[in-house]
């Protein structure tokens, strides 16, 4: 058996997403946005929804998330993207609006705009990319950098008397009677993919039944950021931001 | 609704014009002097009329967000506020005009720096025309000097920011903001369909209808050459919008030996002053800009022609004077009278200025 013989329509097992573009990403090898806009762009497709979603980007390393899911986007100033979503949610009911950010946008610099979103129970889905790092911005302490982990501005580790606490914000966002559906996730195994896919999905569907607002958090690697291989970034992560950020449904509704 | 006439505030006859223009959506956070506009139209409840979406935003800065997502739809949005909260608002100012989007937003000036006062002022002239936010950009600014054009200026503002996909700015005082007069509103018009926002705004991101192309509402570009087309392309527009849309005011101007020259309700004092002038038997007319941003440069120009003196009369420190300056040069002495801090002038006041500054100079 040749390889052309093995290359058939009915032998397919896998293909790469149809709203996925063909363009090189601009991400670091082993980041973890990849496989969550592989998983965006699928669940897009499958629910049927290219014609009627909207994504709003944020300021951080998924700035340019445009360019990557071939849906309409509008791209946000940091921290605004739940207030953009809001407007376009609200103006075209019939659409589906989700937000995509990352830890700084969603619980640093917007985080009046995340709690009242939510709070307001705007009909969106809110993707939360934590790797507890300012990747795009050369690895700087995000809200939820975990004491004692180094980065560019807290080079001899986070200090609870400097730096304060790890903002679990999503803890928050639970509590909040706004949101329908909280939940945190990883895409560092198979199994965990398949998971945050399902979350994702849920999320989807929540906005368009009108349930109110859907959080998905993704626990990431941020390998450059965090100087460490892919391998060791997954062991890492692990072993230090699970235990902080454990993964699961918070709220389910 | 059909046309009508009625009396009242200029915020609350904003809300009415913006309903009945048939704007989608309104997105703004409670300042005084204007709550009145989202007091009012929380009261009229659009929403169960036209569907326009009416909101309280948890901030400005939530607000004009809102306002720059509804507009990335080709949705009619508008916002309002003051001073303070209009600082609040630049970034996103920047980035709505940066991504080419029509809004409408309502400036009701209070006196700054600072938390200030919320008596009238007209300090924010800079801010709204030389920019605010960051980046060679321009607003389109119109300045009402009566209820009336509260409501007019809604229309008009909309037209011109879906005719150039550029932000908007009514810049009131909050004199034409509290003042109550009699205003005649126009009739309900129907708000677009989607079908023809479709057409009207075929950038816009409504989700990838009838399998078109992705929409894509940015300000980011970070390759250089490419980012200077946009601005040349920005550049441009501004040239056409400054060359095709300068609005202005004249009264008694041909038979004037002076001119004075203010923007909003300060204009209507100086009409006053005109008057008690004349009574004296000095003869002075008002040039009256209504695009701030346009300036009519070549209108004042024109206007100060021939003329003994010009006298610029603003609620702040001296701020539009610069731009009569620029449109007049060394033709002819240029002084500035105004008061701050909330404080309106009395038309006797400014006929004294004139006086004083100009004519026995």
């Amino acid at each position: 058996m040749n390889i052309e013989e093995i290359i058939k329509e009915e032998n397919k097992v896998y293909c790469k997403p149809e709203l996925l573009e063909q363009v090189h990403m601009h991400y670091c090898p082993g980041c973890s946005h990849g496989v969550i806009h592989k998983l965006l762009a699928e669940v897009i497709a499958e629910m049927g929804l290219t014609d009627r979603t909207v994504g709003v980007s944020p300021v951080g390393c998924a700035v340019f998330a445009y360019n990557y899911i071939d849906v309409d986007w509008i791209e946000a100033a940091h921290g605004r993207a739940p207030a953009v979503a809001t407007a376009a949610s609200r103006l075209y009911p019939e659409n589906v609006v989700f937000t995509y950010q990352g830890d700084g946008d969603m619980s640093a610099i917007g985080t009046a705009e995340s709690i009242h979103a939510a709070n307001r129970g705007e009909n969106i889905v809110m993707i939360f990319v934590n790797n507890a790092i300012y990747g795009m911005t050369g690895g700087q302490m995000a809200p939820t950098t975990l004491i004692g982990q180094k980065t560019a501005t807290t080079p001899y580790g986070r200090r609870v008397d400097l730096n304060g606490h790890p903002l679990e914000i999503t803890n928050l966002m639970a509590i909040l009677d706004g949101t329908c559906y909280v939940t945190r996730q990883a895409v560092h195994t198979p199994a965990a993919v398949r998971k945050t896919k399902a979350a994702l999905k849920k999320a989807f569907e929540n906005a368009l039944a009108k349930k109110g607002t859907s959080v998905v958090e993704v626990v990431a690697t941020c390998n450059s950021g965090w100087k460490l291989s892919p391998e060791m970034a997954n062991k890492w992560m692990e072993e230090n931001m699970f235990p902080k950020y454990p993964l699961g449904d918070l709220k389910n509704i | 609704m059909k046309e009508e006439i009625r009396l009242m505030k200029g915020n609350e006859a904003f809300a009415h014009a913006a309903i009945r223009y048939g704007c989608d959506g309104y997105f703004g956070y409670p300042i005084t002097p204007q709550s009145e506009v989202l007091e009012t139209l929380a009261e009229l409840r659009p929403w169960e009329s036209t569907g326009m979406v009416v909101l309280q935003a948890e901030s400005e800065l939530a607000a004009i967000n809102m306002v720059y997502g509804g507009a990335g739809t080709g949705k009619a949005v508008m916002t309002s506020s003051s001073s303070p909260g209009i600082s609040l608002m630049m970034e996103g100012i920047s980035y709505i005009a940066a991504s080419s989007l029509p809004t409408l937003i309502l400036n009701v000036m209070r006196g700054g720096p600072g938390l200030g006062t919320i008596q009238p002022s007209q300090a924010d002239y800079f801010q709204a025309t030389k920019g605010g936010g960051h980046g060679d950009y321009h607003l389109i600014v119109l300045a009402p000097s009566s209820v009336q054009e509260m409501v007019d200026f809604v229309g008009l503002g909309f037209d011109l920011a879906f005719k150039y996909t550029n932000p908007v700015m009514i810049l009131a005082d909050g004199i034409v903001g509290q003042m109550m007069e009699k205003v005649q509103l126009p009739e309900q018009r129907p708000r677009r369909t989607d079908e023809e926002i479709r057409k009207q705004c075929p950038w816009a991101a409504d989700g990838r209808k009838n399998g078109r192309k992705r929409n894509v509402i940015t300000s980011l570009e970070l390759e250089s050459s490419k980012m200077e087309v946009i601005n040349d392309m920005l550049q441009e527009r501004y040239r056409t919008i400054e060359r095709d849309e300068c609005r202005w005011e004249e009264i008694g101007v041909e038979d004037a030996d002076y001119i004075m020259v203010a923007f909003g309700t300060v204009a209507r004092i100086c009409d006053k002053a005109r008057e008690l002038a004349a009574e004296e038997g000095i003869k002075v007319g008002i040039i009256r800009p209504i695009t701030l941003w346009p300036f009519p440069t070549e209108a004042v120009a024109k206007a100060a022609a021939g003329k003994k003196g010009a006298l610029v009369v603003e609620l702040n420190a001296g701020q539009m004077i610069e731009d009569v300056r620029l449109a007049v040069h060394d033709s002819l002495p240029v002084e500035h009278f105004g008061r701050l801090g909330g404080i309106i002038p009395s038309p006797n006041e400014i006929v004294d200025a004139l006086k004083n500054k100009i004519i026995n100079r």
